[in-house]
């Protein structure tokens, strides 16, 4: 019973599929895996953007929305349907054909990346052999369509919103990768299902996750860092600042392709914190051995809506951070102790079991967050801000 | 040689030539992506998974993006008035020529330098870790000085673009 629930989602694609003609079945099993991504994440997005507009109305002393239905839940449906029904207006100095293009690559992107999400046990759209770097490769196109969006605009906000997201995107897609190059070197693999086995071991009943080992836990806090600025989510909401830059990029987007623009932000945060859970956080494996008994999904699902609630808190708690502040972050602090944390971990893969590597370990790191903090505030000078420009 | 060989070759081709054709430079630069994106599917149609995706993130999510900001930092994306078409065909026909010569005399010669060159016929199974292992180990050189290469001109890139400050107080 137990392990027919943790498969029910499998069972029941088996049990559609043999309804069908032999010929046809690995297709039908990919059309429906294809289908259910297509409309749970959606579904999610839809409970996110409520679970957002109701929180940070609580945070910031408000209500929240609450005519439409009740407490305000059928909210979503009212603004898809607004979103639907809009009028979609193009600029007449646009770029046609790149406006429209724009949106629709980046919601083809970001979804690309679900190929490889390990949600459940035997949940796995496509088993790659390199499916971190697949995971990645999808990520990194995303930052063209915010170029295409920002430069077809011919809006002067969009194109300096597409310039500030594109330099903040390469800036921190540099400690994202690094952080969770340390996971590889761990696992030895960069498959995502094998990442998964390797933290779905259980010492007296807990886990073996990486963030309960000192490279992890720093290497967490890294990529969670590096995650928020790669979806542009406050504190690093640069990009579409709105008291600068009216909302950057996608100024001149309305209806259904700023909905497009809008389910592609919280769609990729939704992948990334389904990444950040596989990665460090044991992907759909329990936190304790005893409630190995609960389906493998929920606790896939449950890491990500997590994670999304803390991308809010965040949200409702950061001031915005400003432009030198956010380059002077990536490249001098999260960079330089995201390649030590590689050093860390490859002393923690040669040092063997036992008690020194984790006080080694943990000693290193430590010391080097404290003096590279002191360090940098030393340096810091209150005042006039100076600029320099490359030429 | 089948179906999809064709349509991702078609797509590439297609890509590449826009590249050149278009008028508008920023057009170009997103075609020539479009290329790229069709040389990754090859690779990954041959079972090179580790060569397509490290295409994918390098030419789409890094040097195109470097282009089109180029682009956009120097010289303007407006056509020039007088055409973009250069003034001067024969000579890049004779260089264009040369290239793709010298890429041809490679690629034939290739299947004669590698190991073990008579068994070509069963596709070889690569796996990331070979890759790796084998840029540890036997690779190890030229990998070491491809990234010292690498550095300096980072460095270099910075030291040339930003200029001397003052001696200010």
């Amino acid at each position: 019973m137990i392990d027919k629930l943790d498969q029910v989602f499998v069972l029941l694609t088996q049990w559609v599929v043999g309804f069908l003609p032999a010929f046809l079945q690995p297709v039908a099993v990919v059309v429906i895996a294809v289908a259910a991504i297509l409309v749970t994440f959606p579904g999610l997005f839809a409970i996110c953007v409520l679970l957002e507009r109701k929180g940070l109305g609580r945070m910031q002393n408000r209500i929240g929305p609450n005519r439409v239905g009740p407490f305000g839940l059928l909210q979503p449906v009212a603004d898809g349907l607004k979103s639907l029904t809009k009028e979609d207006l193009v600029p007449l100095s646009a770029d046609a054909a790149v406006h429209f293009l724009a949106p629709v690559f980046l919601v083809v992107v970001v979804f690309m990346g679900y190929a490889v999400l390990p949600v459940g046990r035997n949940m796995t759209l496509v088993n790659m052999d390199a499916g971190l770097l697949f995971y990645f490769a999808m990520g990194a196109s995303t930052e063209l369509s915010v170029f295409m969006a920002g430069w077809s605009s011919r809006n002067k906000y969009s194109l300096l919103g597409a310039m500030r997201a594109v330099a903040q995107m390469i800036s921190y897609e540099v400690p994202l990768l690094m952080s969770s190059v340390a996971v590889v070197m761990i696992t030895g693999s960069l498959s995502l299902n094998a990442i998964v086995d390797a933290q779905n071991v259980y010492t007296w009943g807990l886990p073996h996750w990486y963030i309960f080992t000192p490279w992890g836990f720093a290497g967490f806090v890294m990529f969670a860092t590096a995650a928020t600025a790669e979806t542009n989510r406050s504190p690093f909401d640069l990009p579409e600042g709105e008291s600068e830059l009216v909302a950057g990029y996608f100024t001149e987007y309305s209806g259904f392709k700023f909905a497009e623009f809008f389910l592609g932000e919280y769609v990729g945060m939704l992948s990334i914190s389904g990444l950040g859970a596989t990665l460090f956080l044991g992907g759909w494996s329990a936190p304790l051995q005893v409630l190995g008994f609960v389906p493998s999904w929920i606790w896939f699902f449950g890491k990500v809506m997590l994670s999304m609630c803390v991308f809010i808190w965040l949200r409702g708690t950061l001031p915005r951070l400003r432009q030198d502040q956010l380059m002077n972050f990536a490249w001098k602090f999260v960079l330089p102790f995201t390649m030590l944390n590689l050093f860390v971990a490859a002393a923690w893969r040669f040092m063997g079991d036992g008690w020194l590597r984790w006080v080694v370990c943990s000693a290193v790191l430590v010391i080097a967050y404290v003096v590279m903090g002191r360090v940098g505030m030393r340096r810091k000078h209150f005042g006039p801000r100076s600029y320099r420009y490359a030429e | 040689m089948n179906f999809a060989f064709y349509l991702i070759s078609g797509l590439a081709v297609a890509g590449a030539l826009a590249a050149v054709l278009l008028k508008n430079t920023v057009h170009c630069a997103l075609a020539l992506t479009v290329a790229f994106a069709g040389i990754a599917m090859l690779f990954l149609q041959l079972g090179a998974q580790f060569a397509g995706f490290a295409q994918i993130l390098v030419y789409i999510g890094a040097v195109a993006i470097l282009v089109v900001f180029a682009i956009l930092l120097t010289r303007g994306s407006e056509t020039p008035r007088d055409g973009v078409y250069s003034k001067f065909p024969l000579t890049g026909l004779a260089i264009a020529a040369a290239v793709f010569a010298v890429l041809g005399w490679a690629v034939l010669n290739s299947a004669s330098a590698l190991p073990g060159a008579e068994t070509t016929s069963a596709a070889p199974t690569v796996t990331v870790m070979d890759i790796g292992n084998a840029l540890m180990s036997r690779y190890v050189l030229p990998l070491e000085i491809v990234a010292l290469l690498l550095t300096a001109a980072l460095i270099g890139a910075v030291i040339v673009a930003m200029h001397e400050k003052e001696e200010a107080n």
